[in-house]
């Protein structure tokens, strides 16, 4: 890491059970009581019926490499170029953006539709991120 | 909206384009709206609409010294432009004003009197996208580019002739910045930004700004220059973080607005003469032609590899140098509306002969927003 610090999220009231997971090593997705849609990011309504009846649950950590890129410049700050900014499909339908680690940032190493898993990185006390490494199997 | 019932009557770019270190902001705003006014033959207080992006129309309309009767202020990125003219043509058929000035402007490279962009922490965007790297444009909107060559089989190489081909109409325009042939080699051996997209894939950074007048067709024959109408318009937005896109083989706004421009214009692909797709990077016109339905996404890789879109194609495309090449303040989408109305007056340095329907397509964002306008010279 290079000593200026990474974007530091900030939740709000909506977002707050998202970043609570994350710290309690859970990555919490929201599902519409009365449609069962699942979405993603957090909000305490549902955008596919507009039911105000939705529930926070645990999500596998599963998904896929939908698609990155590798960033080489100019790079944001707490980040050593290259580095994969990465959208991952998760097993439950969502789509979230993070980072892909346990692997080298190359092309050939990060191939579209690679089978990944939850991995959580704590950036301070309070906020924990969720990133993705290679599913083991 | 009705076809035909409102003309662009006055057009004009800022006095130079580039790097200007010479003016603030507002100053290149006023420029264009100065050589705008000009063009069309009118006097600032002939204005009683105006619309304009990033700086608020009271900032704009107190530096100029206009009274407006009707204001737009929508701000939804680079095709902000297109979605001004959209709203002017619908203001001025219910008779909210009579003459709208839109003007554009950005110090994109000198950062003179410009807010720079920020994110808040607490946004969507700062809490689920900030943190994972993203640093400016580059390293987002190229993000659904290696799922849509995946899924579409389209070769890098392909994506480099856009870039190829669009310096080729650059290179018959003095005003664009870059003019130097380029190869296919040459984009896949420039510096990498964001894999896939290398330097010659991204736009330009510069000064500049551009500013049209709009008033309904039956005033329009009474100006100086030859009157452009409004034949067909579209807009929408889909999200502000790219990667809650609904997928990336496709951009949702795009679709919405290209096919309600195309509805309301009454016309068909084959009528189109000239094209111009919002190229912030090389994917872009891609996406265009897909979504627009010039083809379907597959074919388009192809198509601009096989040379349909270059000066002396079937589809002349960003016949300006578009934003690879010609130039990119930021907020390109004016810059396109400068180039159909151009092509539409037959006044263009890459003048499409006889060409009598201009295709407009511009992006906000990434993919965030979209708006069409289709321009024909005849009514």
């Amino acid at each position: 890491m290079a000593e200026a610090k990474r974007a530091r999220p900030k939740p709000t009231p909506e977002t707050q059970h998202f970043w609570d997971g994350t710290k309690a090593g859970e990555l919490r997705l929201q599902r519409c009581d009365a449609c069962a849609h699942v979405y993603f990011p957090p909000r305490p309504f549902c955008p596919s019926c507009a039911s105000r009846k939705v529930s926070v649950f645990k999500a596998s950590g599963k998904g896929t490499l939908y698609s990155y890129v590798i960033n080489h410049r100019p790079a944001a700050p707490g980040f050593t170029p290259p580095y994969a900014i990465a959208v991952v499909a998760l097993e439950e339908g969502p789509r979230l953006m993070s980072n892909i680690t346990g692997c080298p940032q190359t092309p050939e190493a990060l191939e579209l539709d690679m089978a990944l898993e939850v991995t959580f990185e704590a950036l301070d006390e309070q906020i924990t991120l969720p990133l993705f490494r290679p599913a083991k199997g | 909206m009705r076809r035909n019932q409102v003309a662009v009557v006055g057009a004009a770019e800022t006095t130079e384009l580039g790097i200007i270190p010479t003016m603030s902001q507002i100053q290149l705003h006023a420029d264009a709206a100065l050589n705008a006014i000009a063009d069309a033959g009118l006097k600032l207080s002939d204005i009683d609409g105006f619309a304009t992006a990033v700086e608020t129309p009271q900032q704009i309309c107190h530096y100029l010294g206009i009274a407006p009767t009707w204001v737009d202020g929508t701000s939804v990125g680079g095709c902000s432009f297109m979605l001004h003219v959209r709203h002017a043509a619908a203001a001025i058929e219910a008779g909210l004003c009579k003459t709208v000035l839109i003007t554009h402007a950005e110090s994109g490279k000198s950062m003179i009197g410009k807010q720079p962009r920020s994110i808040a922490p607490d946004s969507l965007q700062g809490q689920f996208e900030a943190p994972f790297g993203v640093y400016g444009p580059p390293s987002m909107f190229p993000i659904p580019v290696l799922r849509y060559m995946k899924t579409y089989g389209i070769t890098h190489e392909q994506l480099a002739m856009v870039a190829v081909v669009q310096r080729e109409w650059a290179a018959k325009n003095p005003r664009a910045m870059m003019k130097d042939p380029i190869t296919v080699d040459d984009v896949l051996n420039s510096r990498m930004i964001a894999y896939p997209f290398r330097l010659l894939q991204c736009c330009l950074v510069t000064d500049g700004g551009g500013a049209l007048i709009l008033t309904s067709a039956d005033r329009a024959k009474d100006f100086p220059q030859k009157p452009v109408y409004i034949l067909g318009t579209g807009e929408s937005v889909e999200t502000p973080m790219v990667s809650q896109m609904e997928t990336f083989n496709s951009s949702r706004a795009f679709k919405v607005a290209g096919p309600l421009a195309f509805k309301e214009a009454g016309i068909n692909h084959a009528d189109v003469d000239h094209l111009m797709i919002y190229d912030a990077f090389a994917h872009l016109p891609l996406f265009g032609l897909g979504d627009l339905g010039f083809m379907p996404h597959e074919e388009t890789g192809p198509f601009i590899a096989a040379g349909h879109t270059r000066p002396g194609g079937k589809l002349p495309l960003n016949t300006n140098g578009g934003g690879l090449s010609y130039m990119h303040s930021g907020m390109y989408g004016m810059y396109a509306l400068q180039e159909s109305v151009r092509q539409m007056r037959g006044i263009a340095p890459a003048q499409v002969p006889n060409a009598k329907i201009s295709v407009c397509h511009g992006v906000g964002g990434m993919f965030a927003a979209s708006g069409t306008i289709i321009f024909t010279n005849e009514r």
